[in-house]
C-alpha cells in the first residue's frame, strides 16, 4: 500500500467520527424541536481571551487524565481507576501543601511529589492484586474509584475545615503558589502556570515509549504478550510499572488548578475528569499529539457549551452527548479502516502471488 | 470435548450423568439454604449480643430488599451479557437511560408503560453496546466506557427538555410519579410481624425475614424476582440457554455447531440493557419517588459487581445483592449504630475463617485472618458508631476482597470479553 493512502486513510477514521458526531448532535436537537443553527452558531464561534485562557487550562488538565489512561491503553491494560486516583492524590498534595512543613516553592515541588506517589500506589493496589492474584484491573480499579471516593470524604471530615458553605482543606501558604502565564493577550487572563507540567509529561509519554527500551517492551507486551514473554521481557514486571507510571501521571492531573486557581481541596471538587481522559486518551489513539488534540476538542466543546444556555436557551449538557459519539464512533471508525486495510493487504498479497507461481516451483 | 465423549459410547455415558446431575444440584439447594440459615443466625447473635435491635427489624430488612433489588436487576443484566461473551461495564449507564425512561413514560402514561419506557430506553443502549462490540468488533470495556459518557449526558440533556416547566418538575428532576402497586399477602404478613416483635431469639428474627417480603410488597419486587427465576429457566435449562452462554464460553466450538453467535450475542446484550432499565425504573419509581439527575450513583457498577462476588451465577449474584443492599439499609435507617453492630458479626467470620484455615494447615493465611478479625473486634469494642462514608464502601471492598481471596475459585465464562469474528473458527 503506498504511503499516500495509508496516511488517507489513518485521517479519514476521525473525520468520520467528527462527522458521525455533528450528524447525531443535531438529529438530537431537532428531535426535541431546538434550534440546531443556533448550537452551532454558539459552539463554533470564536472564544473571547478569557475564555481561551479555560480552554487552554482545561485542555492542559485533560491532557494530563489521557496520558495517565494512555500509558495503561499501550500495553493492553484498562486503568478506568484514573478518577480515583487523581481525587485521592489530589488530596493528599493539597494537605501537605497546606501543612506548609517547607518552604515556598520547596513546599510546591515535595507536594507534587507527594501526589504522584500517593496516586501511584493507589494504582499500585490493583497491580498487585493483578499480579499476584490474576485480578483484573478494570473491575479492581472501579471498586477502587469508589472506595477513593469515600475515604476522600472521610479524610476531608476528619482532617479539613469549615469555609463558609464548604468543607476543604487547609490553604496552601501564598509563597508556594505557582505564578500564571501570560499565554494569551488580553486583560487579567493568566494560564495557569503548571500547564508546563502537562506539556512535560507529554515529552516524557513521548521518549519513554518511543526512545528507550522500557517503552518498546511496553509496547510489544501491548501488542503481543507471547512474543513479548519469548523476547525476555518480564510481564508482570512490565504491568507493575506501567500502572504505577499510569497512577503517578494520574497524582498530576490535580495540581495545575490546585497550585494556579483553587489552593485546597474542597467538596467542590471538579468530578470526571478521569473518565474523560480516557475518553480523550481513545480520541487521540494513544499518540502524544493526538491526546493534545483530543483534549483541546474536548476542552473547546464543553467551555464553548456553557454560554448555549444563555444565549440560546439549550442545555449545555447535550454536549457531553456530543462528546461520548465522538469516542464511539472514532474507535468504530478506526475498527472499520483497520480491517479495509487488511483486506486490501491480503487482495495484494494474494495477487502477488498469483502472478509468481514459477518462483516457488523452483525453490522446490 | 464431552460430545465426543458422547458420540464414542452413547449408552455408557447417558446413565450415570443425570443422577450426578441431580445429587449435584440437591447438594448445591440444601447447601444454599444452609448459608441462609448461618446469616440469620448471626444476625440474631449481633442483634442480641450489641442491643442494636434495628439491624434485625422487618422495616430494615423491608428497605434492604428495596435496596438490592436495583443492584440484582442491573446485575442480572450483566449476567445475560457476559454468559453470551461480552463485557458491559455500560450498565451504569443503561440505567441511568432506564430512570429517564421511567421518569418520563411513568409520568405521561402511567407505571405500566413507564416500564416498558424504561426498559425500552436501557435497550437502546443495550443494543448500541451489542452494534458497537458484536458488529464492529469494538473493545468491550471501550464502548461500555463511551456508552456511560452518552448516556450520563444524554439523560442530563433530556431531563431538562422533558421535565422543566411540569409542575413540581425542574431540569434536573421529574415530578413526584405514581408508585406501583403494593400487597400484603393476606394472613401471614400480620401474624410474622406479632411474632418479630415478640424479640425471641432466631424466631423473631426469621419471622421479622418474613414479614419484610409479605408486608407491603411492590409488584416490580415481585416482577424482579420472576426476571431472577425466569433468567435461570431460561439460560440454565433451555436450548436457547445453552446455545447463548455456549457462545460466552466457546464463541468458535458454538460457530462449528451451527450457533449464529452474532444474532445470540447481540439479543443477550439487549436484553442486558432491558433489564438494566428495568434496574433504573425500580429506582425511580419504588426505591424513590421519581427521576433525579445522578440517581443511579454508581448502582450499576455495584450490580457488576454482585455479580462477580456471585461467581456469574443467578444465586451468587441475588446473595450479593441483599448483602450490599443490607449494608445500604442499616446505614440509612439508623446510621453508625447498625453498622458498627455488624462488625461484630465481620470479626467473627473473619476468626472462624482463621480456624478453618488452621485446620487446613494453612498457617500463614490462619494468622493473616486471625490479626484481621482481631483488628475488627477491637475497632467494634473501642468506638461507638462508625463514620457512614466506610459503610458506603462496602460493597466494594467487600467484592475487592472477594476477588483478592478467593478469584482462583471464580469462574467467569471462558470467553468473556474476547473478540469475536465470523468465520475464523479454525
Amino acid at each position: 500500500m503506498s504511503r499516500a493512502r495509508r496516511l488517507g486513510l489513518t485521517l479519514v477514521a476521525p473525520l468520520i467520527a467528527v462527522v458521525a458526531a455533528a450528524l447525531v448532535t443535531s438529529l438530537v436537537l431537532l428531535g426535541v424541536g431546538e434550534s440546531v443553527g443556533e448550537f452551532w452558531a454558539v459552539v463554533l464561534s470564536v472564544p473571547s481571551s478569557r475564555l481561551m485562557v479555560t480552554i487552554v487550562n482545561n485542555a492542559s488538565v485533560l491532557y494530563l487524565s489521557g496520558l495517565a489512561a494512555a500509558i495503561g491503553f499501550r500495553m493492553n491494560l484498562f486503568n478506568i481507576g484514573v478518577e480515583g486516583q487523581y481525587r485521592i492524590a489530589t488530596f493528599a498534595g493539597a494537605y501537605f501543601a497546606g501543612l506548609a512543613l517547607l518552604p515556598g516553592p520547596l513546599n510546591t515541588v515535595v507536594a507534587i511529589a507527594v501526589a504522584m506517589v500517593v496516586g501511584a500506589g493507589w494504582a499500585g493496589i490493583a497491580a498487585v492484586l493483578r499480579v499476584t492474584r490474576g485480578v483484573s484491573e478494570v473491575i479492581s480499579t472501579i471498586m477502587l474509584n469508589a472506595i477513593a471516593g469515600g475515604l476522600v470524604a472521610f479524610l476531608l471530615r476528619e482532617l479539613g475545615e469549615q469555609q463558609g458553605q464548604i468543607r476543604r482543606t487547609t490553604t496552601i501558604p501564598e509563597s508556594s503558589w505557582v505564578p500564571g502565564i501570560p499565554l494569551i493577550p488580553g486583560e487579567g487572563s493568566l494560564v495557569y502556570g503548571l500547564v508546563l507540567l502537562a506539556l512535560l509529561a507529554g515529552i516524557g509519554y513521548a521518549v519513554v515509549l518511543n526512545r528507550t527500551r522500557f517503552g518498546f517492551d511496553l509496547r510489544a507486551t501491548g501488542e503481543s504478550e507471547t512474543a513479548a514473554v519469548a523476547s525476555g521481557v518480564n510481564v508482570k514486571r512490565m504491568t507493575l510499572a506501567a500502572l504505577l507510571l499510569s497512577g503517578a501521571v494520574a497524582g498530576l492531573i490535580g495540581m495545575p488548578d490546585l497550585f494556579g486557581d483553587s489552593h485546597a481541596y474542597g467538596s467542590t471538587i471538579q468530578v470526571g475528569l478521569g473518565f474523560t481522559g480516557i475518553a480523550v486518551a481513545l480520541v487521540g489513539r494513544n499518540h502524544p499529539a493526538g491526546i493534545a488534540l483530543g483534549a483541546l476538542i474536548f476542552a473547546f466543546l464543553s467551555v464553548q457549551s456553557n454560554a448555549l444556555g444563555i444565549t440560546a436557551g439549550i442545555s449545555p449538557e447535550i454536549v457531553a452527548v456530543t462528546q461520548g459519539v465522538v469516542v464511539l464512533s472514532v474507535v468504530i471508525a478506526y475498527e472499520v479502516v483497520r480491517r479495509y486495510q487488511l483486506r486490501i493487504e491480503q487482495t495484494e498479497v494474494a495477487r502477488a502471488l498469483a502472478r509468481a507461481p514459477a518462483v516457488s516451483e523452483v525453490h522446490q | 470435548m464431552s460430545t465426543v465423549a458422547g458420540a464414542s459410547a452413547p449408552g455408557a455415558a447417558g446413565a450415570p450423568q443425570p443422577a450426578g446431575d441431580a445429587e449435584h444440584r440437591s447438594i448445591r439447594r440444601s447447601k444454599l439454604s444452609v448459608w441462609l440459615l448461618l446469616g440469620l443466625l448471626t444476625l440474631a447473635s449481633a442483634r442480641v449480643l450489641s442491643g442494636a435491635d434495628d439491624i434485625a427489624s422487618p422495616g430494615t430488612l423491608r428497605a434492604a430488599l428495596t435496596l438490592a433489588i436495583p443492584i440484582a436487576l442491573a446485575g442480572l443484566g450483566g449476567l445475560w451479557s457476559e454468559r453470551a461473551g461480552v463485557v458491559n461495564i455500560g450498565l451504569e449507564g443503561m440505567m441511568i437511560l432506564g430512570t429517564l425512561g421511567a421518569g418520563y413514560y411513568t409520568f405521561h402514561f402511567g407505571v405500566w408503560a413507564g416500564l416498558l419506557g424504561a426498559m425500552a430506553f436501557g435497550a437502546i443502549g443495550g443494543l448500541l453496546h451489542a452494534t458497537a462490540t458484536v458488529v464492529f468488533g469494538v473493545d468491550h470495556i471501550v464502548s461500555g466506557v463511551a456508552i456511560n459518557i452518552i448516556a450520563a449526558g444524554a439523560a442530563a440533556f433530556l431531563a431538562e427538555v422533558f421535565f422543566s416547566g411540569l409542575p413540581g418538575g425542574g431540569p434536573t428532576q421529574s415530578p413526584a410519579l405514581p408508585n406501583a402497586p403494593r400487597f400484603d399477602v393476606p394472613g401471614l404478613s400480620t401474624a410474622a410481624a406479632d411474632l418479630a416483635a415478640r424479640d425471641w431469639f432466631l424466631l423473631s428474627d426469621a419471622a421479622s425475614a418474613v414479614a419484610a417480603v409479605t408486608t407491603g410488597m411492590s409488584v416490580f419486587t415481585l416482577l424482579a424476582l420472576a426476571a431472577f427465576v425466569g433468567t435461570y429457566w431460561v439460560l440454565w435449562h433451555t436450548p436457547f440457554g445453552l446455545r447463548l452462554r455456549s457462545c460466552g464460553e466457546s464463541p468458535t466450538s458454538a460457530e462449528t455447531l451451527g450457533v449464529n453467535v452474532y444474532r445470540y450475542k447481540m439479543i443477550a446484550v439487549t436484553a442486558s440493557g432491558a433489564l438494566a432499565g428495568f434496574a433504573g425504573c425500580y429506582l425511580a419509581v419504588v426505591a424513590s419517588s421519581g427521576y433525579a439527575n445522578g440517581q443511579t450513583n454508581g448502582r450499576g457498577y455495584i450490580g457488576l459487581a454482585a455479580m462477580i462476588f456471585g461467581n456469574w451465577r443467578p444465586g451468587g449474584l441475588l446473595t450479593g445483592s441483599l448483602l450490599f443492599g443490607y449494608t445500604d439499609a442499616a446505614r440509612l435507617r439508623s446510621g453508625g449504630e447498625s453498622v458498627h453492630a455488624l462488625l461484630l458479626v465481620v470479626a467473627a467470620g473473619l476468626l472462624v475463617f482463621a480456624l478453618w484455615q488452621l485446620r487446613r494447615a494453612r498457617v500463614a493465611h490462619a494468622v493473616a485472618f486471625a490479626v484481621a478479625g482481631g483488628v475488627v473486634l477491637f475497632w467494634f469494642l473501642s468506638t461507638e458508631t462508625i463514620p457512614s462514608d466506610f459503610t458506603q464502601m462496602t460493597p466494594f471492598v467487600a467484592t475487592l476482597l472477594v476477588l483478592a481471596l478467593f478469584s482462583q475459585r471464580l469462574r467467569m465464562p471462558a470467553a468473556d470479553g474476547q473478540r469475536y469474528r465470523r468465520g475464523e473458527a479454525g
